[in-house]
């Protein structure tokens, strides 16, 4: 065999409490797409992190076609030929694409050879782009091609791509696959790292699997189910949360003409929405981040007003209620953002009981706080939903992503709300406390609740959903029965490939 | 390398126990820069602190603890609500000023009328008049959203010509032989704050702020809008999520300090100072921002800290007189009890750790 691109060597990273990495080992071939694969906070990011000079591991090494390679920062990562897309983009809106990607060289020519320069490794790689195009503009399909041809434009080793897919529709998907797969063709490796099992075992040649740190298996994706690969991942076996029958009672929630501009220049405005929503139903919103998921929310949540009868909840006009008048009449809601916007990162989970549970569960009486009750409340949360905390004194912030979103859930859910919005609410958490978040909305529906599941990830809500919508630049596509749609159908609804070009391979 | 490592919840050990620290700490320093001055530094801080309290002359410095002290804690009480909601009024020295102007005319519009009513009418315009220069920066922030510390900073100086002004013209004493200031209120028995018991020094100033720290006390660890406020402050989406209106809450907090600085500027007027004069006011609107800062903005922290305040004002002025000491060293000393109050304030949500520094 010859010599590995890049070989790691039991490396080992430790913070406070916790050990990110723990001996880890492996190789990438030339040329080969390698996965890296494990549930949120398996060590994915902090390894990567090593191989891009932005973390300095403990002990083991690394050797780069043999030999020593240890970066003491991702600017010497790059000139050994390493280029890494983060999930999270770092693109001005502002600004055009050719001058974002001359904010990130170190030595940028001038503007008219850049553009032809990006004209010219679009066009290799298919990925047609106008780099006089301003980023506020674009997709994210498309602002994913930024960051790929800023990476491209160094002409890499070895491309790290963190969860590439996490804000594409099916089709986008599609034509960045194509891409890679030009690139494996070229000779370039690419480390791909996600949490999707299909699309792995679809492109990728060789798995790594990471588990609380630790190198746990390594599989041919295309020879191993993905039910083994998630076992592997998760070290149990999976319980998928089940379903039992239920029956839909008369419309809860009514949506109609629904229409709100953006509160800021990059935001999105929504657009003509309409949906109703029955008793027991679960109502799935997917889409790309991005496209009104956040602003939806907060329309409903109460935290944006919009026309009086634009939102009904039975049959009733509260379109200009706020928050407080809304879950006294049983809307509720939790948002995407845990901390510092479903709760108060430095205050304890009894304050942050009182935050949104003051009306329902009468911790308020003439405008004075009962804290007793609040602590009782949050108790109770904490033992339905098995959060795991020492106790509701705790700080929310002291919390580990998951735990937080199963209290965040859980203080909605026990406060029996007749109709309840969650955005996002498996984001970032492992998977056992995704499967119990899961059943808990399926037994909440069960029990008569109306449910809006608004999530980017086509798989919950295909698990949990009666029926499909997606959000596309602030428009809700028509509902449609979940049981039955194909991803391709999926795909079309979440805006199709965005009128963006297929890469000419 | 010494390393800051956050902690996963604040220390509530750090938090109580950062302001004796600082005092400590204060008291080290100080003794240092007074020994490199050439003074005894024991002697120094033993002035400082012990000689107003159970010195030879306390039966005359104990008094006026309470009247440096009471103004302090009852303008921080009110500005402490405003910081903790992130509502930043930094004009409690006009609202003061404002308070005054408002109560003293009160007042001397009944002169010489005697009735007891006159002086409750002057506490209800003292806070009135505090409570309108706070609306200003208020009502501007809520319509406009102008920085409320722009606009209160901005108004004290047109409160100071609002008390030139008086001072020379419509309040002045017409008895005063042409000398700027009002007639003195101490000299008229229905509109004096007297000390309650004689020589005390315990004034109606000192009763409203014991009453204000009760007060905002209760409100913030027991009632919806104190819970609002801390919730604005730590989280401000978070706040809007529960229902808050930022709006009410602007009112309502610049209003509240506002009113409160009115109240401390009325009594000091009618009390202490007895007249209005062009150099009444003397700077605690500003330093109560220290006071407030000082006692973590916790009531009973703010009583603390208004009491110490005092006592490094008045046991300063003994080491000035007695030792000689420069003024300006006082004032660094002041200012190193803030420096290490906020230093060691990062001991609350971080701890210190030895290690080697990291990349990234």
């Amino acid at each position: 065999m010859t010599v590995p691109l890049l070989s790691l060597q039991g490396l080992t990273k430790a913070y406070p409490g916790v050990v990110a990495n723990d001996q880890v080992s492996f190789d990438i071939g030339e040329g080969e797409v390698h996965a890296l694969l494990g549930e949120n906070g398996a060590g994915k990011s902090t390894l990567v992190k090593m191989i891009y000079g932005l973390v300095k591991p403990d002990s083991g090494q690394m050797l780069l076609r043999g030999a020593p390679f240890a970066p003491a920062e991702p600017r010497a990562a790059r000139a050994d030929g390493i280029a890494m897309v983060f999930q999270h983009f770092s693109l001005f809106d502002a600004l055009n694409v050719a001058e974002n990607i001359a904010l990130g060289m170190e030595n940028p020519p001038a503007m008219r050879d850049l553009a032809s320069r990006i004209r010219e490794v679009s066009e290799t790689y298919g990925l047609p782009l106008d780099p006089y195009r301003t980023v506020g503009d674009l997709s994210a399909g498309e602002r994913q091609r930024v960051e790929i041809i800023r990476c491209l434009l160094q002409d890499p080793k070895l491309l790290i791509m963190d969860e590439p897919t996490s804000v594409l529709t099916p089709q986008e998907v599609e034509i960045l696959f194509e891409t890679l797969q030009k690139l494996r063709s070229e000779g370039t490796s690419i480390l791909y790292i996600s949490h999707k099992l299909e699309e792995i075992r679809k492109l990728c040649d060789h798995a790594t699997i990471l588990r609380l740190g630790k190198n746990v298996g390594e599989c041919t994706p295309a020879e191993t189910s993905a039910r083994d690969m998630a076992e592997m991942m998760v070290g149990t076996a999976l319980k998928t949360p089940t379903r039992s029958d239920r029956i839909m009672g008369n419309v809860a929630l009514d949506i109609s003409g629904l229409s709100v501009p953006s509160p800021s220049a990059f935001g999105t405005s929504l657009k003509n929405i309409h949906l109703s929503l029955r008793k027991g139903e679960i109502l799935g919103i997917g889409g790309v981040a991005g496209n009104g998921q956040d602003e939806l929310l907060a329309v409903l949540s109460g935290e944006t007003l919009s026309a009086p009868d634009a939102v009904k909840l039975h049959g009733q006009p509260i379109g200009r209620l706020g928050p407080v008048a809304r879950r006294r009449l049983g809307l509720l809601s939790a948002p995407e953002e845990r901390l510092g916007h479903a709760a108060a990162p430095d205050m304890s989970l009894t304050e942050n009981a009182m935050l949104t549970a003051a009306v329902r569960e009468n911790l308020v009486n003439r405008g004075f706080l009962n804290w007793p009750a609040a602590k009782a409340f949050a108790k109770r949360v904490i033992s339905t939903f098995d959060v795991r905390t020492p106790g509701p004194e705790n700080a929310a912030r002291s919390l580990s992503g998951g735990n937080l979103q199963k209290f965040v859930i859980g203080r909605e859910v026990l406060q029996r709300p007749e109709v309840l919005v969650v955005n996002q609410p498996t984001w970032g958490v492992d998977a056992s406390a995704a499967a119990a978040i899961r059943q808990s909305l399926l037994d909440l529906a069960a029990g008569g609740t109306a449910l809006l599941c608004i999530s980017q990830d086509l798989d919950e809500l295909m698990e949990i959903s009666d029926s499909f919508a997606a959000l596309n630049e602030g428009r809700l596509s028509t509902p449609r029965a979940a049981s039955g749609l194909t991803v391709d159908e999926i795909g079309l609804m979440m805006g199709g490939a965005h009128g963006m070009e297929v890469a000419h391979v | 390398m010494i390393r800051l490592e956050k902690r996963p919840q604040p220390s509530r050990a750090w938090s109580m126990a950062t302001p004796l620290v600082a005092v400590l700490a204060t008291m080290i320093a100080g003794g240092l820069l007074f020994a490199i001055l050439g003074k005894d530094p024991v002697e120094a801080i033993r002035t400082i602190f012990w000689e107003p309290l159970f010195g030879e002359f306390a039966f005359y410095y104990r008094p006026q603890l309470l009247i440096k002290g009471g103004p302090l804690v009852l303008i921080a009480i009110g500005l402490s609500l405003g910081f903790r909601a992130g509502i930043w009024n930094i004009g409690a020295e006009g609202q003061y000023i404002m308070g005054a102007l408002f109560g003293a005319g009160m007042g001397l519009a009944f002169y010489p009328h005697e009735a007891w009513y006159i002086f409750p009418l002057m506490v209800l315009a003292g806070a009135f008049g505090g409570w309108l220069w706070a609306m200003i920066p208020a009502l501007l922030k809520v319509r406009f959203g102008t920085n409320e510390i722009l606009v209160s900073l901005m108004l004290v100086y047109v409160a100071e010509q609002f008390l030139a002004s008086m001072s020379l013209g419509l309040l002045k004493n017409p008895e005063g032989f042409g000398f700027p200031g009002s007639r003195n209120l101490q000299q008229y028995e229905s509109a004096h704050n007297a000390d309650l018991i004689a020589g005390s020094g315990m004034h109606w100033g000192v009763v409203a702020a014991l009453i204000a720290v009760i007060f905002a006390y209760v409100l913030l660890n027991r009632h919806m809008l104190g819970y609002q406020i801390r919730l604005t402050g730590e989280a401000p989406r978070a706040a809007r999520f529960a229902g808050v209106k930022p709006a009410r809450l602007i009112l309502f907090c610049l209003g509240a300090s506002g009113m409160l600085a009115g109240l401390a500027g009325m009594f000091e007027v009618s009390g202490p100072s007895g007249q209005v004069s062009i150099d009444f006011n003397v700077g605690y609107g500003f330093t109560a921002i220290i006071v407030a800062f000082l006692g973590r903005l916790h009531p009973v922290g703010i009583m603390l800290a208004g009491g110490l305040m005092a006592l490094t004002y008045i046991g300063g002025d003994i080491a000035q007189s007695n030792m000689g000491l420069p003024s300006a060293a006082i004032q660094v000393f002041q200012g190193m009890l803030l420096f290490f109050l906020l230093a060691f304030d990062l001991l609350t949500n971080f701890r210190l750790r030895l290690g080697k520094p990291e990349v990234a």
